[in-house]
């Protein structure tokens, strides 16, 4: 038998900068929540544990999976989804060099592709190639072959620092 | 990074004289990005899996934990009362609305399979199988249900690998089955008992295939509606197929075919997986009719492993008869392949394994072959059609035999292929197994393969590093890749599933072009390359190009895209609708300026004197003209600013590519871990609409090929239990693990279509596990090792080098 599942609880918190506070169910992810509760779709679900990377967002700042992280535990904080970044403006370098370097199929792993991209430029400078990889070695994406996603990134970090577009 | 620096068009070297197509439009060939890439860049992307619909209930399915077992009672009543439930079904309850299905084709003669239903009447046969729906206001409220509801099993004897369901005291996997073999085949051309008989030498192999699957990222997901007031379905579905799907939904839930609506919007990735019928996806279809309002579906990561079709669980024993110069004259495979309860609809579970025995030594000049099939059923998850359809197995064992002979006769890889490989100048021309070459260029990619490796730099490299205790090793594997097919494939077996596609262009009253046609988009880029070539062959700039792809009710019925079909069959769909708009445009024009239509041209929107003259008129001059006013026109002359075209391939039954890949590998003989240096590919596809989107198939064709060989499998124990059905679990090829892969082109258009592109989508994943296999061979030859069998694991490196 089932336990009965608890009722809602509050949840206050600040998603892509817009105060927000809604009831939820404590066992509801944040992935669902974002997608379900506030049809937030870009971030995606992949696999449910944390393996594939395309529920990225960031969480205070940091990249976290959405899939397993409960909403409650987001109280108070801020969240920031692929749809917020993209309205600051804040991944068009990146959106960008992907788009010319065809660094996505399916498209469905971009959004926890360009949230880590995102955050692995945000620490400065140009990563190297193998940086790269490393980098995305959470984020899997069953289309491209990777390579094009790691040209663009690293086209979009010298872009960052005047160094020439996308090659 | 070999990356263009500059999107320009690449060396792509044609073996012929010249390039046999002269024309001269901007689009076609360039390496363009894809318009709606920028979308899914935005985060807008609009994927089954997003879609909401008002009223819609969510379904959830309590699963059978056993692979074989007979359902002695089943008590839902505890699930129907709890909260937000708005329905529970079983197999019955479906069955009295959908027509039991059976995946044989008419030409694979003696090929036998059990009907299907939705749900089980009695059995379960697999483990995982979808046994009661649980339908409810959302997916927790559904499985939270699920977990009330009560099965009860008699476990009954498993079926759970190849030797065990052919032993002739096996019990039957259906009733009334006389064994477990679900088809069998002999192809068989030439003296292959007396060649082997008298050969110089003869190599043997008996080779092992790990069963794997396509986990595409977007799992399968569809909404079913129902409108019971006209009788109406509405399915919004994951798929490649839609018109398979309106087919099929229609037959089997006794619906007229216009009143069945098959939408299949942004799909996150399929390869093969999202055009199979799936149990679940069927009974979808019935309880949304059963609840009177939509239902969604979304498989989770664990149903999608023991649920998604499987592929490629193959046992092949081959030999290869050599004479004493290396000319292999004769090979002859025996492929026993593992498969699910019954074989999959409506393209079968037999497919993969007779173009194995079909594709075994296609690349190479053979005076005789045999190919014996067996295909067998199993107690474990359904397999069909995967990416590259039995290409990988049938190169694996072909180029692991040539390796085999060259290093018993001592000769350099390179060298026995060239001395066996088909010549260029031999075309037209047949494999033993009867496949049809118009032309390919083996000789020169393997020419073109040796340069881009830089092979003789790479072997002294090796003979380096082997001295310092590193074991580096270098494969290469030469393929034939089936594109375009004809109804040869499908159709003649019975199979409700187009050869054919079409397109509908229109020029609308602005001077912009709107294409609607039936292939479609999984993020290959199927979209930007049909605007491409409408662009081209209208006169038109790709920017006002509108393509449309995706739904039975907007689109004209076709194959759509599966096969490496996209490109070759629906660009020349397009291509010849474009055509035919062009002539009533420029008909049309011509009656306006009172000239003749053949002094005229219509160039980047513009009415123009033919041979690059002046303009005349802007297209959306003529567009105004036809559609606001016609009443200017002379009499007689009506504006036809739509067309609708179809094309199916006709000439040779398939458009076969070919090419050469070769990897580049260091083993570490302490750990049995393998680190992939640089996988090398050289292809020709045909006639290249677009070398940005053919590069990027070829490399995650490769990836996923890279995956089989080194870590995809999906394991089971003696009890038919998958033991691995999680992205924790099952290993995927990430970025961290995989090289740089570089890319070259051979062009070599079909001359049985004015477009001449063949397919691209299989050339990455039929050869570069091969190629993965020959080089760990290569690396592990000085320590007397051999690997038969996929994925190389580091456990089974470590067996092999005897550590173990």
């Amino acid at each position: 038998m089932t336990m009965t599942a608890p009722g809602p609880v509050p949840l206050a918190l600040t998603v892509n900068g817009s105060p927000l506070a809604r009831m939820v169910a404590p066992r509801t992810t944040l992935a669902d929540f974002l997608r379900t509760e506030l049809e937030l779709t870009a971030t995606h679900v992949g696999c449910e544990m944390g393996a594939c990377g395309a529920c990225l967002v960031l969480l205070d700042g940091v990249p976290v999976h959405s899939c397993l992280v409960f909403a409650v535990q987001a109280e108070g904080q801020q969240v920031e989804t692929v749809e917020g970044l993209v309205a600051r403006g804040a991944l068009a370098r990146l959106q960008d060099a992907f788009h010319a370097r065809n660094a996505l199929q399916c498209g469905f792993c971009t959004p926890g592709m360009l949230v880590n991209a995102h955050a692995l430029l945000e620490r400065g400078g140009v990563p190297d190639r193998e940086e790269i990889r490393d980098a995305l070695s959470g984020n899997y994406c069953r289309c491209t072959g990777y390579e094009a996603i790691v040209d663009a990134i690293e086209a979009a970090a010298r872009a960052e620092r005047g160094e020439g577009g996308a090659r | 990074m070999n990356a263009p620096t500059v999107f320009g068009k690449p060396d792509r070297p044609s073996p012929e004289a010249g390039r046999p197509d002269a024309h001269a439009g901007p689009h076609v060939g360039a390496p363009l990005p894809r318009p709606s890439a920028k979308r899914l860049l935005a985060g807008r992307g609009t994927y089954v899996t997003d879609i909401k619909l008002p009223r819609m209930l969510h379904a959830a399915f309590v699963r059978a934990p056993f692979a074989h077992a007979r359902i002695t009672r089943i008590d839902v009543a505890a699930a129907r009362a709890a909260p937000g439930v708005a329905l529970v079904a079983t197999g019955e309850d479906l069955a009295r609305l959908c027509t039991p299905w059976v995946g044989t084709l008419d030409h694979f003669q003696g090929m036998k399979s059990a009907p299907q239903l939705p749900l089980p009447l009695e059995r379960v046969t697999w483990s995982g199988q979808a046994v009661v729906a649980v339908v409810a206001e959302s997916r927790a409220a559904a499985e939270d249900a699920c977990e009330l509801v009560e099965v009860e099993y008699e476990e009954l004897a498993v079926l759970a690998d190849l030797d065990g369901a052919l032993a002739p005291d096996a019990p039957a996997i259906a009733p009334g089955f006389a064994d477990n073999v679900c088809f069998r085949s002999v192809v068989e051309k030439g003296e292959v008992e007396a060649l082997f008989a008298a050969a110089a030498h003869v190599v043997e192999t008996e080779m092992t295939f790990g069963r794997h699957t396509g986990v595409t990222l977007e799992p399968r997901a569809l909404i079913a509606d129902f409108d019971a007031s006209e009788r109406r379905l509405t399915v919004h579905h994951a798929t490649q197929t839609p018109f398979q799907f309106q087919d099929i939904y229609a037959r089997h839930y006794g619906l007229p075919e216009a009143r069945v609506r098959v939408v299949a919007p942004d799909v996150g990735g399929s390869f093969g997986i999202k055009l199979h019928v799936y149990h679940e996806d069927m009974a979808v279809i019935g309880l949304a009719m059963l609840a009177g309002r939509p239902v969604k579906y979304v498989a989770d990561r664990l149903e999608a492993f023991v649920s998604d079709i499987h592929a490629r669980d193959h046992r092949v024993r081959a030999k290869a008869a050599v004479d004493a110069d290396g000319r292999v004259l004769a090979i002859a495979a025996q492929d026993e392949t593992a498969i699910g309860p019954f074989s999959t609809y409506p393209r079968t579970s037999a497919v993969e394994g007779n173009q194995v025995i079909r594709l075994i030594g296609a690349p190479y000049r053979l005076e005789a072959y045999r190919g014996e099939l067996k295909v067998v059923f199993q107690n474990k998850t359904q397999t069909s059609q995967y990416r590259a359809v039995g290409h990988p197995i049938a190169c694996a064992v072909t180029e692991h035999l040539m390796d085999r002979a060259a290093a018993r006769l001592g000769l350099d890889p390179f060298d026995i292929r060239a001395r066996n490989l088909i010549p260029d100048d031999a075309y037209p021309c047949a494999s033993p197994t009867g496949y049809q070459f118009e032309k390919l260029s083996h000789e020169a990619c393997l020419g073109r393969l040796r340069a881009l490796m830089d092979y003789e730099r790479l072997r002294a490299e090796q003979a380096a590093a082997r001295a310092r205790g590193i074991y580096r090793g270098i494969g290469i594997a030469a393929f034939v890749e089936i594109t375009n097919p004809t109804p040869a494939f499908y159709g003649v077996g019975g199979a409700r599933i187009s050869a054919q596609d079409g397109a509908v262009i229109t020029v609308t009253p602005s001077g912009e072009v709107r294409c609607t046609i039936s292939v479609t988009e999984q993020g290959q880029g199927t979209e930007a390359i049909i605007g491409q070539i409408v662009a081209d062959y209208l006169g038109v700039s790709r920017d006002v190009v509108r393509v449309i792809t995706g739904d039975t009710e907007t689109t004209p019925h076709g194959g759509a895209t599966w096969a490496c079909r996209g490109a070759g069959i629906g660009g020349e769909t397009a291509l010849q609708a474009a055509k035919k708009l062009k002539a009533n445009v420029l008909a049309l024009a011509a009656a306006i300026l009172q000239a003749q239509p053949c002094d005229l041209d219509l160039v980047d929107g513009a009415v123009r004197d033919a041979g690059g003259g002046a303009v005349r008129l802007a297209l959306a001059e003529v567009a105004r003209i036809a559609y606001f006013r016609s009443d200017t026109l002379p009499p007689g002359i009506e504006a036809q600013l739509t067309v609708a075209h179809h094309y199916a391939p006709k000439g040779y039954p398939f458009a076969f590519t070919n090419g050469v890949h070769g990897c580049h590998v260091e083993v570490d003989t302490e750990t049995g871990l393998v680190k992939i240096l640089k996988h090398f590919v050289v292809e020709d596809c045909g006639r290249i609409i677009n070398p940005l989107l053919v590069e990027e198939q070829v490399r995650g064709g490769v990836v996923q090929g890279l995956g089989a060989a080194f870590f995809e499998e999906c394991r089971y124990d003696g009890n038919g239990q998958l033991l691995n059905g999680s992205l924790a679990d099952y290993l995927v090829p990430m970025a961290c693990e995989m090289p740089d892969i570089v890319i070259a082109h051979m062009e070599t258009p079909t001359r049985d279509t004015e477009l001449g592109a063949k397919g691209c989508g299989e050339a990455g994943t039929a050869a570069s596990a091969a190629a993965a296999l020959n080089a760990v061979n290569d690396a592990l030859a000085p320590h007397g090792a051999l690997l038969t069998q996929i994925p190389m694991t580091p456990a089974r490196l470590l067996k092999a080098l005897g550590t173990i």
